[in-house]
């Protein structure tokens, strides 16, 4: 049933968010740390062991796809809601301090990468893990 | 006929929404393909459109929701709201490889706190450039550059004035849009093609707003593995920006 998966999904977003503010609230903090990060593990977690133990079916799955598919659509109505006018209008201090922030990150990005070992490509070890898997 | 659509575009929100994105979405493809022959891609396109939807809405309205503030268009709002795409994010999660983020876990939960630090000290030096000497101001408008979200939290915290507030505000909404708009025009050039370096990616940025669209135009299969450092990120910056980081600064200058 497609509900099955939307309910899941569903389930491990609540948890992930009620997490997340109780880590907030240890910190000392009014803000959900890490929740939506705790709920996509959840969900990796589930959809992994569920592949050993029990299956989770495909019509169950198109419940996730579905809204995996939607992705797209909902970031572009989230870019449509952005206050761009403000940036805009923001001053001169903000856009210098945004633009600097940004472009120095990104130039930081392929010196960490180098960090901790060769980056695999996603494409190669997801092949690797799904030989595995097949194996077992 | 105007006359008895807008009510019920008005009744129906959500489904308004759907409809609109459906249409800047076609829009948006049949441009790349026509005119970039796909090179650039249909969904940093429909991004671009919709930012710039957004300034559209804010200059009509003078509102805070860019295109969700004209009153037909609310659904916007909703569709594109946390609450959806949180959503959906942890949806991107279910085709991710749990050994992936293992193996980068680490050195992307490095890149937060290094991410934080950077952009902190990134606004801090530009406040200071434009005369800014009083450290809660130099502090508040350092954390909008960390995101939008740390920046207003940190100028409560301090008792910052509004209008320092609100600079902070934009300083983070630039950063979001620009990533947005950029991460597809550099990610070949600095290595954003498999999981690590999105994971490293998402803990850099940490504008879960930026990342999730940049990395949507970029390649989707990246998107959980950024979405997952990104989403840590905000809360790490409401937890130092007012307090190590801000002591540091008032340190620095004293």
């Amino acid at each position: 049933m497609i509900i099955y998966g939307v309910a899941l999904l569903s389930i491990c977003l609540l948890v992930g968010i009620t997490l997340g503010q109780m880590i907030g609230k240890v910190m000392g903090i009014e803000a959900n740390v890490g929740g939506v990060g705790i709920a996509m593990l959840l969900l990796i977690v589930m959809a992994n062991t569920s592949k050993r133990y029990i299956r989770i079916d495909p019509t169950t799955s198109q419940g996730i796809h579905f809204w995996n598919a939607m992705y797209i659509p909902i970031v572009v109505a989230m870019a449509a809601k952005q206050n761009v006018f403000a940036a805009i209008e923001g001053g001169p201090v903000a856009l210098v301090a945004g633009t600097l922030a940004v472009v120095i990150s990104f130039l930081l990005v392929p010196v960490i990468s180098r960090w901790g070992g060769s980056p695999s490509s996603s494409a190669a070890s997801n092949t690797v893990s799904e030989k595995t898997g097949t194996a077992q | 006929m105007i006359d008895a659509l807008v009510p019920v575009l008005q009744k129906n929100s959500l489904i308004t929404a759907f409809a609109l994105v459906g249409m800047i979405i076609w829009v948006s493809y049949w441009l790349s393909n026509r005119f970039t022959q796909g090179r650039f891609h249909g969904s940093a396109i429909a991004i671009i459109v919709g930012l710039l939807l957004a300034y559209l809405g804010g200059a009509l309205t003078g509102g805070k929701a860019g295109l969700a503030d004209i009153t037909v268009l609310a659904g916007v709002g909703i569709l594109g709201g946390a609450m959806f795409r949180d959503f959906a994010i942890v949806a991107t999660a279910y085709g991710a490889d749990f050994e992936n983020i293992k193996q980068s876990g680490v050195v992307g939960m490095a890149s937060i706190l290094i991410g934080v630090a950077l952009s902190f000290a990134i606004g801090a030096v530009v406040a200071i450039s434009f005369g800014y000497t009083d450290p809660v101001a130099i502090t508040t408008i350092a954390a909008g550059a960390v995101t939008y979200i740390v920046g207003p939290v940190t100028g409560t915290a301090l008792g910052a004035s509004s209008d320092v507030i609100a600079l902070s505000v934009g300083a983070g909404l630039v950063k979001s849009i620009l990533v947005m708009i950029g991460t597809p025009m550099v990610a070949n050039a600095i290595g954003l093609n498999n999981s690590k370096s999105a994971m490293i990616f998402g803990g850099l940025m940490g504008t879960t707003s930026g990342v999730a669209g940049g990395l949507a135009a970029t390649d989707p299969k990246l998107v959980p593995y950024g979405a997952m450092t990104a989403t840590f990120y905000t809360g790490v910056g409401c937890l130092l920006a007012p307090s190590v980081l801000f002591l540091f600064v008032r340190y620095l200058l004293n």
